[in-house]
């Protein structure tokens, strides 16, 4: 009987044994792609049809833009394969065909903490010497999310910056600094609603708020080498601390350990919070929402700071666009991504979607700030921000962050042990497994 | 199983025909012709990944070349891939620890709990709850067909979408709480997180095994039944002598085959907790665990499907040898009459 | 009477009919007592069964400011979500991804049902050795992660430039439910009568003749159940599909995934569910039209044969 299983398996096997041979392991590094020769310095004065990978094009901006660079340049145009909306698949998507060395994947739209991993797997091209862009007039922080290893790999696209959503008819000026916040809170009690929330389900989100509460009170997560953790300190303490003591005496709503983005922007726009951060999507909505009960009762502020005058460390959201290595029309892709960084493309990208540009003199345009009343705020909230860790082992990195973050808010884990064990954690990603 | 054809075929009568070797032989060769292209086709798309997996556990992941700060392959591993999640060994830069929380190689056991605790529960619940859609549609009553569209609804619907469905439904602002008028975290609750899996799981798949054994029940001749009635036979002595032992075949294919999905669940836990729920990790399986290792190092995600693979494959052994879900066995005392 | 019956019906007929009427006057009142108990049991799985549907179908009506109403039943009607679900101008596919689904599903199912049909045959008629390591092989390609498939098949299938195509996703979708198939039909086939295969072999009929006139038809029930599980198994893949498809290849689950509201972050519950409604009803009218039919055309052709 055992012996007819053991067969059995081995019948698999030797279906299965002649295709293994067919593909060889890719499953590993792609190899340097940093020095002088392989897929990195080819084709780099290539010109022809490219396509540009993006997640899916939320409200139709990609498309119009194609189309103006297509007209412009018939013999090169573009071609938009579009991804579904979830980031981890987007993720996948392009490990499967940078792993398959796809030249189809011409120019893709990265996520700013996977461009570190993808840089380091050799898998985008650096943008130096021929493929250099100008970056002067764009955002600092943005700049710091595309670069690896001091080396640019990738032109920042949008960006995105957390704001302090308030109730302007119960507060009359914002917090600046989380002690005041919390002070404030006895508003919230006598109102009967919440004092504040961000986003704290064990997802990516949580990595934004935990780095944001570390960063602003002077603490770091991962060392400049992007594997060296530097979360057990005292101020990366003090942040999570505000986190967690904030949950215990109910500052932040026991449910707010459910809250993504959406059930936020809900519970806000429903009246049941003071304060809320979130990304500037949710100023037009809560204006304009049926169920919004405070359309006329909010306004935004920087994210309040540690108290000494300086508003609080965002984290960055965002996109960069990079070139894959594997192009084969690498200069056409070139003038693709400084095609994306022109002042009238970034404009679109604010006027069309609502998206935060990373071109720093739009947020002081007066006429989009008329129409966009968080531009001033969120660009604030952007020179101060923080990139999230730059590494190569980012998901390791988050993973580490999520779970030990939020165990010590569900009050299961002490602080001092989670950060000790998100240290660890780290460590252990940095070093192999 | 193939101890049961050995058996059946040494214990077969002598045949009084001269020609049953040829026979034999025929039906061989027909045989390999009729099985051939199931085995190609699960051999390419089945059987290939496994291999390669298995090749590719025992490589260890990329690591960062200090100098250039770029990948490099990680070379043999030998079973330290394994150890990983068996053990629990982690590298730092001191050399082997205990993996720290956080890690996912510190999650492994307390995802094999997870995903058997779903399955267990779930194919419970499914069996008991498909055995009595099933026996209801089976009768003859007025509206018997609203009851086959209503049965089909739940399982008709794509399972990324139900995910979201029941998502919606559990949000703490959802109608769940709302038409019940609690405030139970459903998404985040340790044992609420899990019981929210079950209940949308059950929900889902229940559908399955009632069709399933609703075909099982049609193939009960309806004499049956009336003989038994004339003998004065309770309604629970007819389901126990007559309807399990006559349906007992389709119930059991239909509960290996969802203890094998159950024990491979991913979708459900990964939309409705995003794999976290209650603790951070109570509704983490094993399936979601190989994803996120994907993400982290593909090679040691590989060992972790092999290890997944022969769990399940443990746990089917033990289904099929000793609960009695054995197909072959009825076929062979069957077929005894033929040839 | 639903014609899914009909086989069993047909097959116990020339015995039943006799003792049948005795036992139909004794049995009449217990009987009403019965109906009772099955029309509650019934009532509680349609309700069991469609109150999330019923959420479904509110929320997919419901203005996309007022997604997180609870009022149990429809406010704030609209059908804003359903043209939002099936216009094309924000790059979704629905209409399209609905056809794909409908191409590949039925492909699936007919070739795991004639490949399945051959093994099942096989595994339960024919004499051969290694039997057993033959079911457990078949078995085993069920127990693998199915996540951890898609790396691997992503190589193949690009190596083989199958990446957009239609095979790339039947071939797969087949793989999936073939264990499943191989196993019923080997189960049902049976506790077939075979003594029935014999006599028309003994008419002149040939095997393969026997088994496509006498054992298929009788077995139609679990053929069809069959076929459903099939079906609606590679109606419901998306892993897979997620990867290895292009807008023009695009399936249901992969188009409604793709659905997003107006801004990053906002999850469009409602026009999701418009599009979950779209793409359950038409199969469920299917999957019963398909029923009355293909089931009622099969036993008839058995009864004759």
């Amino acid at each position: 009987m055992k012996a007819a299983r053991i067969a059995a398996v081995a019948g698999i096997a030797v279906a299965g044994l002649v295709l293994a041979g067919c593909s060889g392991n890719s499953g590993g590094g792609g190899g340097g792609g940093n020095g002088g020769s392989g897929p990195a310095s080819q084709n780099l004065t290539g010109v022809g049809p490219i396509t540009y990978v993006q997640g899916k094009d939320n409200s139709n901006v990609v498309r119009p833009l194609l189309d103006k660079w297509n007209a412009a340049h018939p013999n090169e145009k573009v071609t938009f394969k579009e991804q579904s909306d979830q980031a981890d698949q987007q993720h996948d998507d392009l490990v499967q065909n940078f792993q398959a060395k796809n030249a189809n994947y011409d120019v893709v739209d990265v996520d700013v903490v996977w461009t570190a991993e993808f840089a380091a797997k050799g898998w985008l091209q650096p943008l130096t010497g021929k493929m250099a862009i100008d970056t002067s007039k764009l955002l600092k922080p943005t700049v710091a999310t595309a670069t690896y290893n001091k080396t640019l790999y990738a032109a920042p696209q949008t960006s995105d910056g957390g704001l302090l959503y308030y109730r302007s008819d119960l507060v009359k000026t914002p917090p600046t600094s989380w002690d005041e916040m919390m002070a404030d809170c006895s508003i919230a009690k006598k109102a009967g609603i919440g004092c504040y929330a961000g986003q704290f389900a064990k997802y990516e989100g949580l990595t934004v708020n935990t780095a944001e509460a570390v960063n602003t009170a002077g603490g770091t997560v991962v060392g400049a080498d992007g594997k060296t953790p530097t979360v057990n300190s005292p101020e990366a303490k003090k942040g999570l601390q505000r986190l967690v003591t904030a949950f215990k005496d109910g500052n932040i709503p026991a449910e707010a350990i459910t809250y993504q983005e959406e059930q936020g922007r809900t519970a806000f726009e429903a009246g049941k919070l003071l304060f809320l951060r979130n990304w500037p999507y949710v100023y037009n909505l809560a204006k304009t929402d049926g169920s919004s009960k405070v359309k006329n009762t909010f306004k935004i502020a920087p994210l309040p700071g540690d108290g000494n005058g300086k508003p609080g460390a965002s984290s960055l959201g965002g996109h960069n666009a990079a070139i894959s290595v594997y192009s084969k029309h690498k200069k056409t892709a070139h003038d693709f991504l400084e095609f994306l960084q022109t002042e009238e493309t970034q404009k679109f990208f604010v006027t069309q979607g609502s998206l935060s540009p990373v071109l720093a003199s739009l947020y002081d345009d007066a006429a989009l700030n008329a129409k966009f009343g968080y531009l001033s705020t969120l660009k604030t909230s952007i020179e101060n921000a923080v990139p999230r860790p730059v590494s190569p082992f980012y998901p390791a990195v988050t993973s580490a962050i999520q779970d030990n973050a939020y165990a010590a808010l569900k009050g299961s884990k002490s602080v001092d042990q989670a950060l000790k064990d998100m240290n660890d954690a780290i460590a252990a990603a940095g070093s192999g497994s | 199983m193939s101890t049961e054809t050995l058996t059946t075929t040494k214990g077969k009568p002598p045949s009084p025909r001269a020609g049953q070797a040829k026979n034999r032989r025929s039906e061989t060769r027909w045989a390999i012709y009729l099985i051939a292209p199931s085995i190609v086709l699960l051999g390419i798309i089945i059987g290939y990944p496994i291999i390669s997996a298995i090749v590719m556990s025992f490589q260890k992941d990329s690591g960062l070349d200090a100098s250039t700060g770029m990948f490099v392959q990680g070379g043999f591993a030998g079973f330290s891939n394994y150890a990983h999640w068996l053990l629990q060994q982690c590298t730092a830069p001191t050399g082997a620890v205990t993996c720290p929380p956080g890690n996912l190689g510190s999650q492994f056991w307390n995802a094999t709990f997870i995903t058997f605790f779903f399955a267990f529960v779930t194919v419970i619940l499914e069996t008991v709850f498909g055995l009595w859609m099933a026996i209801i549609m089976n009768r003859t009553f007025k509206g018997r067909g609203l009851v086959r569209a209503a049965i089909l609804v739940p399982w008709a619907i794509p399972t990324a979408v139900t995910a979201k469905l029941w998502y919606f439904i559990f949000s703490v602002d959802g109608i769940a709480n709302s038409l019940f008028n609690t405030n139970i975290l459903w998404t985040s609750g340790e044992w609420s997180s899990r019981w929210a899996i079950i209940i949308a799981d059950t929900w889902k798949t229940t559908p399955f095994m009632a069709l399933l054994i609703l075909a099982g029940l049609q193939l009960i001749p309806e004499d049956v039944y009336e003989a038994a009635k004339m003998d004065g036979t309770t309604t629970m002595q007819r389901f126990w002598r007559i309807t399990m032992p006559l349906v007992k075949p389709a119930l059991m294919v239909a509960v290996l085959f969802r203890i094998l999905d159950a024990l491979r669940i991913y979708d459900l836990p990964a939309i409705l907790t995003g794999g976290g729920g209650g603790t951070g990790n109570a509704t983490t399986t094993l399936s979601i665990l190989v994803v996120d290792q994907i993400r982290q190092g593909p090679n040691s995600a590989s060992a972790l499907s092999t290890i997944t693979f022969l769990i399940i494959f443990i746990v089917a052994f033990i289904f099929v040898r000793f609960l009695g879900a054995n197909v072959v066995r009825t076929q062979e005392s069957q077929q005894k009459g033929k040839i | 009477m639903s014609a899914i019956a009909g086989p069993a019906t047909a097959n116990a007929e020339k015995r039943a009919v006799t003792t049948r009427a005795a036992s139909r006057s004794g049995a009449r009142r217990r009987r009403g007592w019965q109906t009772t108990r099955t029309g509650i049991s019934a009532l509680v799985i349609v309700v069991w069964c469609l109150a999330p549907f019923y959420w479904m179908l509110v929320t997919s009506l419901r203005d996309v400011g007022y997604t997180f109403d609870t009022t149990p039943w429809p406010t704030h009607v609209t059908l804003d979500n359903y043209i939002t679900a099936l216009s094309t101008n924000l790059g979704n596919h629905l209409g399209q991804a609905l056809l794909n689904s409908l191409f590949i599903g039925a492909c699936t199912t007919l070739i795991a049902l004639l490949v399945g049909t051959f093994a099942a045959y096989a595994l339960a008629r024919l004499d051969f050795k290694l039997k057993g390591i033959i079911l457990g092989v078949i078995l085993g390609a069920s127990m693998f992660p199915g996540v951890a498939l898609l790396t691997p098949l992503f190589q193949l299938f690009t190596n083989w430039g199958w990446i957009g195509t239609y095979q790339a996703l039947i071939l797969p979708d087949i793989s999936f439910v073939l264990p499943l198939t191989v196993y019923t039909l080997t189960s049902f086939f049976r506790e077939m009568p075979w003594d029935l295969e014999e006599a028309a072999r003994i008419d002149g009929c040939t095997q393969a003749q026997a088994f496509r006139r006498i054992i298929l038809p009788l077995a139609a029930p679990a053929v069809f159940t069959t076929a459903i599980l099939a079906f609606i198994s590679s109606w419901n893949e998306y892993l897979i599909a997620s990867q290895l498809t292009t807008t023009a290849t695009q399936t249901v689950t992969v188009a409604i995934a793709g659905f997003t509201g107006s801004q990053p972050h906002q999850e469009p519950y409602t026009a999701i569910m418009a599009a979950g409604t779209v793409v359950t009803v038409p199969l469920v009218i299917l999957v019963l039209i398909f029923q009355r039919r293909i089931v009622a055309g099969l036993t008839a052709g058995g009864v004759k044969g």
